[in-house]
Order: structure tokens, then C-alpha cells, then sequence
């Protein structure tokens, strides 16, 4: 095939003003997930557990009593726990709750080492899970550097007491977590957890969105990520 | 086949250790079927210590599988003739340990039926694939090159010239098994015991000391039971090459321990505490490892002092603590100590429960089978009257 020169600027031409409108509308319309937990609005709210039924409800997920076997999307630690070394023992910050979930990590390591591409990184910024591909070898676990992941070590059937008919039921020897209701987002809806938080301590949205209201949360309020130096780049904000 | 015909005549002595066997992988069958039916609850594993003993055992075997390349390397690039006898041997070895390896990854697996998506999704961005590979590939050149040789030996012929290149061609490949196991701990961003660029290294100098000391430990044995006797030279240059290995294995450990303690980056002391002197009174691996260090140091002794070393009933001693205190110090406290802490701060402790370690012994006995049936075949090779006239009892492929 033979291309004349004017042709082929035409053609390259297109193809950079495609890629440059691409770029465009994807900063309007491709979103990029994140969310903030706003720790002082939680604090106030000493036993609350909303969030944790809200989101462990919709995703059946087992609620099995031997923390060996544990199974856990969303939870809470005190703050020293979920930030090792960064809370001294002079912080007000000690003992505040942390809700912890997968921080759908821009660099997950758990993307990076799973075997069959059962979990991956969508678009959109979402880790997502395979539960029909995963094969079960943990080493994703082995790879999270923030324990966000659980293993079935049994069938969770018997543990799940209100099963929710919409969500499948997983079965024993996969890995799950958090998939920041990618199943509710898809249909317009906030993450279960974020609407049933009485506080509003839990705010999702957009980060590719300069003008989104988590962008300006951000931007206003100081905020912590976990282990931020290994680079795996949390999008789970901690406002301090 | 594979002259398998060898392998089922034998002594009542050899039937009885068959029957043993069996009796063991029958035992860790029977658990293995119920851990498929329950799921991996009926081991000791948990949320924050997911891997453990099968884990272990295949990063330990892999050593014992890379470290054929002991025997091969000096047989084949160092012209050293002693060895001839014993590179079937090491190649025998490697093949039972890669197939228990294979084992121990598949009993470890969640969804085990799935085994196969780890080829129909192949994913190179994931250490366990190349590591699939390398294992797979490891078999595969073993497996040819034993064969080839073997049946050369028993025609009494040379064996082909295409051999040569497969046979050099498995020496890197050795080292890259035990490198890709390596890799598959050393590159998690948060787990400091493993976050380590020694890693690879140390895993290989002590894959080249436990897997020869098991060597001499089975040559001393079939010299023993059997009419197939390795010479004494052989064993003397295993020796050493073990003694080498040991020092440098040792060496290793050390490095690690300075480079935690004297910097005091918690990170990278908690686990290496955990070992040794237990963490918020969870001591539970630390009587182990000393046993492993205790270990390592007397067989240093051995091994070392060539009054020791030249004497073969402290040899066989020196070797059985080489391979006792490695296999503790791969086998059980390097795999398991990474997940202590939990990246929350939680330790716990993490105790192989019964059933879990009857199908660990299980695949131990069916590499002890299969090590059995191949040595056997080895030694009939060996020990009947040759087909042709040529007596060659090495087997020689230098061109
Ligand atoms: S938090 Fe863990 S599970 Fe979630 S994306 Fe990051 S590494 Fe993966
Ligand atoms: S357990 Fe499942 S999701 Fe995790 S690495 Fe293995 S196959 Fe991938």
C-alpha cells in the first residue's frame, strides 16, 4: 500500500486529534474511583457498625466467628493498627477508629502476582475479582501489603444469614474483598457502606474529576494514605 | 516405558519399604479427600498466616531439585570423573523433588480442579507462571536427559550427541528454578523478611548444601543395601562442595541478621524476632530455630575439620544436620515468619494441624516411591550383564 505525503499527515493529523478528544472526554466521562473516610465524623459514632452490616449484607459475605477464618470486606482497627509507625504515643489519633477496605490500589501488587488474572484493575480504578477463575493459591494475600483480602477457608454458605439473592455466593477455597460495589455503581447507586454511614464520614467519588466534591475534600482537608512509600498508591483517603 | 519392568521384582526387603509407603500416601490420600471436601479450614492456616507447611516444603524442594546441577556441572563442564556414577542419581533426585513441588503446590490450592487456568490465562507479570514454567521445563529436561543416558548405558553405547546440549542446557536451568522461587517471596512490597535482594542467593547456596547432603546421605545408603557402591571420591568432592555451601548459607543468614539489627528498622527485626525469640510471647517457631542454628553450627564443625569431614560416620552425621537444620530453616521458618506480623500488627501463631501433616508425610513418601522405583531401575541398569560388549560403566557423552 502506497500512501501520499499529504494523506499520511491528514491520517496522522486525525489520529492525534482522536487521541487528544479521547483524552478529553475521558476526564469527563471515564471516572476514576476513590473514596475518603473522614476519621473525626466516625469517632463520634463509638460502636457503629452500619457501614460493615450495610456492605457484608448486600455482598453475603459470611460472618464466621473464628478470626482464623475470618472473612471481612470492610472493618475496623484502631488508627495505630492500620497505620503502623505513623501515629506516635502522643497522637490524639490513637484508638480512633479506622474503617479499613481494599484501597484499590493504583499499583495493586495483588494484580501484579495473581496467577490467572483472576483479580485485575478495571478502568475505572477498581481491583475486581473473578470468583469463578480465582484458583485459590493466596498469593495475593501474600502480596497486599494491607491484609484487605480473605480467603474461604470453608464453604461460606452456612455463615451467610441473610443471604442477598441479587449477589453471588461464593464458595470455599477462593479469594474475596471489597469490589467498591462496582454492581451498585454500575447502576448509579453509592457503595453500600457510603449510604448507610449515619456521619457522611464515608465519601466516595471521582478523582479524575477536579471539580468533584472528594477532589475538593482532598484539597481542603489533610489526609493520610496507608503505606504510602510502596508505591502501590492506596485510593483510600484517611482526613486527619 | 521407562523400563518400569525393573522396578517390580525385588526383594521382600524392598516390597516391605514399597508397602510402607503406600501405607503413608494412603493415610494423607483419606486427609487430602476430606480437606477437598471441607476446604483448607482443616489445616492450621488462617487469615493472616496463609501459607505454611506445604508452601514451605516446596520452596525447600526446589533446592533438593536445583541441586542436581552439583553432581552435573563438575561432571560435565569440570571433566571430574567421579561423578559419573552419581549424575543419575542427582537426576533421579531431581525429578522426585520437582514432581513433590508440583504436589505441594497443587495440595495447597483453593480450587485445585482449576489447576488449569494458570495455562489457559497465562500471565507473565506473575512469578507463579514463570515459576510453572521453569518447574515444568526443569521436569522435562531431567526427565529426557536420565532416560537418554540411561538406556545408553544399558545398550552399552554412546550416548547420542543431541544430549549434550540438553545436558549443558539444564545447568542454568537449575539455578534459574530456584532463582524464579526466590522471586516469587523476594518482590512483595509488604513482607520485609522476604523484601530482600539476598534472597535469591541464599536460597541457592542453601539448595547446593541440603540437596547434596542428601545425596551422600542415599549414596552411603544404596553403597549399604544394594551392591551399587559410589566411590569414595565422589562422596569426599560432595563433601565439599556441601561444606562450601553450608559456609556460605550460614554466611547469608548472618548478613541478614546484621543488616535488621544494627539498622533497628522495626519493619525488618519483627519477623526475624518472631523467629528467634517469639513476639508478644508467641515463641512457638523459636525452639526450632535454634534447633536449626544449634544444627548449623555443629555440622560447620564437621564439616570443616577434614579429620571430621574424611571420617564417613561423621560425615553422615554432618550431612543429616545440614539437611535437618535447612529443611527447618526453609521447610517451616522462612515461609511462615513473613506473615508475622500481620501487615495489622497481629501475630499469630500458625501450628500445622494433624491432617495437614499427614498429607505433607504423604507427598514425602510418594517422592520416596518414586525416588525408590527410579534408583531401582538405576541400580538393575547398573548391576546386570550389559547387552553389548562395551563395559562402560560411566556414562560418557564428551565428543
Ligand atoms: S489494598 Fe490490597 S487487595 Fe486492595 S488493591 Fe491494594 S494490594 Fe490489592
Ligand atoms: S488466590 Fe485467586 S485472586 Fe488470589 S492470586 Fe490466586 S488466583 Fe489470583
Amino acid at each position: 500500500m502506497t500512501i501520499s505525503r499529504q494523506a499520511f499527515l491528514r491520517l496522522t493529523g486525525l489520529a492525534y486529534l482522536g487521541a487528544v478528544a479521547r483524552k478529553a472526554i475521558g476526564a469527563i466521562t471515564g471516572p476514576r474511583w476513590a473514596m475518603a473516610v473522614d476519621v473525626a465524623k466516625c469517632r463520634t459514632q463509638q460502636n457503629c457498625t452500619k457501614c460493615i452490616v450495610a456492605c457484608h449484607e448486600a455482598h453475603n459475605v459470611p460472618s464466621i466467628p473464628d478470626r482464623r477464618h475470618e472473612v471481612r470486606w470492610v472493618w475496623r482497627e484502631p488508627f495505630e493498627h492500620a497505620f503502623p509507625g505513623q501515629v506516635d504515643e502522643y497522637s490524639s489519633l490513637r484508638g480512633a477508629p479506622a474503617m479499613l477496605l481494599c484501597n484499590h490500589c493504583e499499583n495493586p501488587p495483588c494484580v501484579q502476582v495473581c496467577p490467572t488474572q483472576a483479580t485485575w484493575k478495571r478502568e475505572d480504578g477498581i481491583v475486581a475479582m473473578d470468583w469463578h477463575r480465582c484458583i485459590g493459591c493466596r498469593y495475593c494475600m501474600a502480596a497486599c501489603p494491607y491484609g484487605s483480602r480473605s480467603f474461604n477457608w470453608m464453604d461460606p454458605q452456612p455463615y451467610v444469614h441473610n443471604p442477598n439473592p441479587e449477589f453471588p455466593m461464593r464458595t470455599k477455597g477462593v479469594v474475596e474483598k471489597c469490589t467498591f460495589c462496582s454492581e451498585r455503581l454500575s447502576v448509579g447507586r453509592p457503595p453500600a457502606c457510603v449510604e448507610a454511614c449515619p456521619e457522611k464520614a464515608l465519601v466516595f467519588g471521582n478523582l479524575a474529576d477536579p471539580h468533584s466534591p472528594l477532589r475538593q475534600l482532598l484539597a481542603a482537608r489533610q489526609h493520610v494514605r496507608r503505606r504510602p512509600e510502596l508505591g502501590t498508591g492506596p485510593d483510600v483517603f484517611y482526613l486527619t | 516405558m521407562f523400563m518400569f519392568e525393573k522396578a517390580v521384582t525385588g526383594s521382600r526387603r524392598y516390597w516391605l519399604w514399597i508397602g510402607a509407603l503406600a501405607i503413608v500416601i494412603g493415610l494423607g490420600l483419606a486427609c487430602y479427600l476430606r480437606q477437598l471436601q471441607v476446604g483448607l479450614m482443616i489445616t492450621g492456616l488462617s487469615r493472616d498466616v496463609t501459607w505454611g507447611l506445604y508452601i514451605a516444603q516446596f520452596t525447600f524442594l526446589v533446592g533438593v531439585a536445583a541441586s542436581a546441577v552439583m553432581v552435573v556441572l563438575p561432571y560435565y563442564l569440570h571433566d571430574c570423573k567421579a561423578f559419573g556414577p552419581l549424575t543419575i542419581l542427582g537426576e533421579f533426585l531431581a525429578i522426585a523433588a520437582v514432581i513433590m513441588c508440583m504436589l505441594f503446590i497443587f495440595v495447597d490450592m483453593g480450587q485445585p480442579a482449576r489447576v488449569l487456568n494458570v495455562m489457559l490465562y497465562p500471565t507473565p507479570h506473575s512469578m507463579m507462571f514463570w515459576d510453572m514454567v521453569s518447574l515444568s521445563g526443569y521436569l522435562v529436561l531431567n526427565a529426557t536427559i536420565a532416560r537418554v543416558t540411561l538406556r545408553a548405558e544399558r545398550e552399552g553405547v554412546k550416548p547420542p550427541h543431541w544430549i549434550k546440549p540438553v545436558i549443558l542446557l539444564s545447568i542454568p536451568w537449575a539455578v534459574s528454578i530456584h532463582t524464579v522461587t526466590a522471586f516469587l517471596y523476594s518482590g512483595l512490597p509488604g513482607r520485609s523478611l522476604w523484601l530482600t535482594a539476598i534472597l535469591a542467593p541464599r536460597f541457592l547456596a542453601s539448595a547446593f548444601a541440603s540437596g547434596p547432603s542428601l545425596l551422600i546421605l542415599l549414596c552411603l545408603l544404596l553403597r549399604r543395601i544394594s551392591r551399587f557402591s559410589v566411590g569414595r571420591e565422589a562422596i569426599q568432592k560432595l563433601s565439599i562442595i556441601v561444606t562450601y555451601a553450608m559456609v556460605i548459607s550460614v554466611f547469608f543468614v548472618l548478613m541478614e541478621f546484621f543488616t535488621a539489627f544494627y539498622s533497628r528498622i522495626p519493619e525488618h527485626t519483627e519477623s526475624l524476632r518472631y523467629m528467634f525469640f517469639g513476639l508478644d510471647g508467641h515463641t512457638g517457631l523459636a525452639p526450632w530455630m535454634w534447633v536449626s542454628m544449634i544444627l548449623a553450627a555443629a555440622s560447620l564443625v564437621l564439616l570443616i575439620v577434614p579429620r571430621y569431614r574424611h571420617n564417613e560416620k561423621f560425615l553422615v552425621v554432618a550431612c543429616g544436620m545440614v539437611f535437618l537444620s535447612l529443611w527447618i530453616d526453609k521447610g517451616i521458618g522462612l515461609i511462615v515468619a513473613a506473615f508475622v506480623p500481620s501487615p495489622l500488627g497481629a501475630v499469630t501463631d500458625y501450628t500445622p494441624s494433624l491432617p495437614e501433616a499427614l498429607i505433607v508425610l504423604a507427598i514425602w513418601a510418594i517422592g520416596a516411591l518414586i525416588l525408590t522405583v527410579l534408583y531401582k531401575i538405576a541400580l538393575s541398569v547398573r548391576e546386570e550383564p550389559l547387552r553389548s560388549a562395551a563395559p562402560p560403566v560411566q556414562v560418557e557423552v564428551h565428543a
